[in-house]
């Protein structure tokens, strides 16, 4: 009884939410990744696309729910998404046209392109404050549990309640969904194996015949869709507030560059590892050891390893580990 | 043409000085955005109020008209606050400020501009311990009382309901801090135990690992020690998806409507105090509001309406607008000796003071200063039943 309790206590606080927030940022850094696979820059503007999808999901959910249309008990906002993802589609795509086009056809090296995108970015806040203004916004609405962890207790009668929140089981369902569709496009494709070719060389990929303009509108097209997923997943499991997009940015560059920047699978892996660090280490195992210890042993302080304002510092700290022993990150990417 | 602009803007510039000497403005520095937007436009329309009857019974020191001047104090950026208090001071020439409200502005605000530019400052809802020791050359004052207090009534009210062990999330600004300070202190005292009495920051996306930490440490209710629209939602958000508390324990920064609309009746039980009192000027208050805001009562709207009421009052009894005259008088006036006043009778107030008499103002909050110049605090206990704030009592 007592290892069950100390295993459900593990799950409501670390494992579920540790899933949810490691699909988010895999989804985020799959987008990061595959802009650095193709175009070869860092796209610092990535955190705001996000913000721009999740906008656009929280302004069409308010415009359905004026209209009484809902998905009850899904929320309303994965009825907008593919709306979302359209939006931010065409954005990026304008962005690439007025910006990055250019710095393309004058052969710019990766650093103008890092710069331009940090310029986009704040182009993109602003457009946003703009839009929505830069407060917080309810974007779930719909059914709230999965599992509730009061009724849990008393099922299985037990000292500890596990919940699962719909948006949770939402942002793992999708980001399966996403990543299978991702990696058949990638593999099974004819488009996507040419995407793949012109990753891994360049000039060989259109001497074969690979026209680089497609290429790169399709980057973009799928590291746009990914953000706003993202975007979408994460405003649904916390609130939606543009600022935090901002703050997203550094846990998942992080994700992207531990699995190795360009490498999609080492994106998804990245994700999981930064968020399961982040919460795992900021968690205070006092009551989980309690559980498991006999009494004498119990921990009397909460055998927490940092404090949880030190969340950030731990995709800092992650980061400058990785560049330090394998720069490459886990999955031998392409960071040089 | 040309003669006549320039002949219009002559006149212009002639008459705009003898204008402005005859007007009396007092500043109003709240924070219109920030963690407490959701209070503010109540507590400023309380202190117009005051001044709108001043204003109809006839202005000040024998017709001189009053008007009010409002400034975004952000609640939590002194630099923002400071200079707003700054363009108020000298743009805008107020004579007194009626402000500011969280307690880390008005501390900078008193510290940066008030001392320096010797302008008398009313805050009706800067609740810091830290503030009663601050050095403020007498001009600072507060009609809400210090959260030693509040703590002290926390404690209490926790302890008579039978719960011995709470945790304590608090925003980690002045307000928070003092809170949970004097609180742990009281409560500790009386027997209970925190388990735990961490900070938070206000603005994040996610709350679920400081209220993972609260968990792990236990407790049979979660002490809040923050902000209604930010952070304290936050907390008590993530409390809920997790399971991890039922029981709130609401101080005066999370007294909102915004929390009960928010989370409705999934909040039952949670209980908590904030500044107020069963004295007969808070009904008179709020029959007079009735009309204009939509809850009279929420809470720090009274204590506006007194603290802008006293800046007034204060001016008529000293026969100067200037700050240096004025906070002699504020403490004469809102104490007894003297005829007692409610809410709605400023002009008798003005009369006996214009005569030489003295007054002892109650106001809407049952004004008692003590010593430095705060008030002696009246708290309204409420819980939420059917998600929605229920009065239990006054102490």
């Amino acid at each position: 009884m007592e290892a069950i309790n100390a295993l459900v206590l593990l799950g409501n606080y670390v494992i579920v939410p540790g899933i949810a927030y490691g699909s988010q940022l895999a989804l985020a850094a799959l987008g990061v990744s595959l802009i650095y696979g193709i175009l070869r820059f860092s796209n610092f503007a990535h955190g705001d696309t996000m913000a721009f999808g999740a906008m656009v999901a929280v302004l069409l959910t308010s415009l359905a729910q004026s209209l009484g249309i809902s998905i009850a008990p899904f929320p309303t906002a994965m009825l907008t998404l593919p709306f979302a993802i359209a939006g931010t589609v065409l954005l990026v795509i304008a962005f690439d046209f007025a910006v990055y086009r250019h710095f393309r056809s004058i052969r710019s090296s990766p650093v103008v392109f890092v710069i331009a995108s940090t310029g986009v970015m704040f182009v993109m806040q602003g457009l946003i404050r703009f839009i929505v203004g830069p407060r917080d916004r309810d974007l779930g609405d719909g059914a709230r549990f999965v599992v509730n962890a009061r009724e849990f207790k008393a099922a299985l009668g037990l000292e500890q309640g596990l919940s699962i929140k719909v948006s949770q089981s939402l942002t793992l369902g999708i980001t399966i969904i996403a990543v299978l569709l991702l990696f058949w496009f990638l593999h099974r494709t004819r488009t996507g194996k040419a995407m793949r070719a012109f990753s891994d060389n360049e000039d060989l990929a259109r001497l074969s015949g690979i026209n680089p303009q497609t290429v790169v509108i399709l980057a973009w097209t799928l590291s746009a869709a990914l953000a706003a997923t993202a975007g979408i997943l994460y405003g649904l499991d916390k609130t939606f507030k543009p600022i935090i997009y901002f703050q997203l940015l550094l846990p998942t560059f992080a994700a992207a560059i531990v699995g190795g920047l360009g490498n999609p699978i080492g994106a998804l892996a990245g994700g999981f590892v930064v968020a399961f660090s982040e919460i795992c280490i900021t968690y205070a195992f006092k009551r989980f050891l309690a559980y498991l210890l006999p009494e004498n042993l119990e921990p009397t302080g909460l055998v927490q390893l940092l404090s949880t304002e030190y969340k950030f510092a731990i995709s800092f700290f992650i980061l400058v580990v990785v560049l330090l022993i394998r720069p490459t990150g886990i999955f031998a990417g392409r960071s040089s | 043409m040309k003669r006549m602009l320039i002949a219009l803007l002559a006149t212009m510039l002639a008459g705009a000085p003898a204008a402005i000497a005859d007007d009396i403005k007092i500043g109003i520095i709240l924070g219109f955005t920030g963690p407490i937007e959701s209070l503010t436009p109540d507590m400023a329309s309380g202190a117009e109020t005051a001044i709108a009857e001043v204003q109809a019974a006839g202005g000040l020191l024998g017709g001189q008209s009053v008007s009010a001047v409002r400034g975004d104090s952000t609640c939590i950026d002194s630099a923002a606050a400071s200079a707003v208090a700054e363009r108020l001071i000298t743009a805008d020439q107020v004579s007194a400020i009626m402000g500011a409200d969280c307690s880390g502005v008005t501390g900078a605000i008193l510290q940066n501009v008030a001392r320096p530019n010797g302008i008398v400052m009313i805050s009706p809802s800067a609740t810091s311990p830290a503030l009663s020791t601050a050095e403020d050359d007498n001009l600072f004052f507060r009609t809400a009382p210090s959260d030693a207090r509040q703590g002290q009534i926390m404690a209490d009210i926790i302890s008579e309901r039978g719960i011995t062990e709470v945790a304590v999330s608090y925003v980690n600004v002045d307000y928070g801090k003092g809170l949970a300070d004097s609180f742990q202190t009281s409560f500790e005292a009386g027997g209970g135990t925190v388990t735990l009495s961490s900070p938070h920051e206000d603005g994040k996306a996610d709350y679920s690992a400081e209220v993972a930490t609260l968990a792990a440490a236990g407790g049979d209710a979660l002490v809040v020690a923050g902000y209604a629209d930010s952070g304290g939602k936050g907390i008590i958000q993530a409390s809920l998806d997790t399971g991890a508390f039922d029981i709130f324990v609401l101080p005066d920064g999370m007294r909102a409507e915004s929390l009960t609309d928010a989370f409705g009746s999934a909040i039952n039980g949670s209980f908590g105090q904030s500044p107020g009192s069963e004295n007969p000027g808070a009904a008179v208050l709020v029959s007079m509001l009735e009309e204009q805001l939509d809850d009279p009562s929420a809470p720090f709207v009274a204590e506006s309406y007194d603290a802008a009421a006293l800046l007034m009052l204060a001016m008529q009894a000293g026969g100067s607008s200037n700050s240096q005259d004025l906070k002699e008088h504020v403490m004469a006036v809102a104490n007894a000796p003297g005829e007692q006043i409610l809410p709605g009778q400023l002009a008798m107030a003005l009369e006996i003071l214009a005569g030489g008499g003295e007054v002892d103002y109650q106001g809407a909050s049952g004004v008692e200063l003590i010593e430095p110049g705060e008030a002696a605090g009246s708290y309204r206990i409420e819980e939420i039943q059917d998600g929605k704030w229920t009065t239990l009592g006054y102490r």
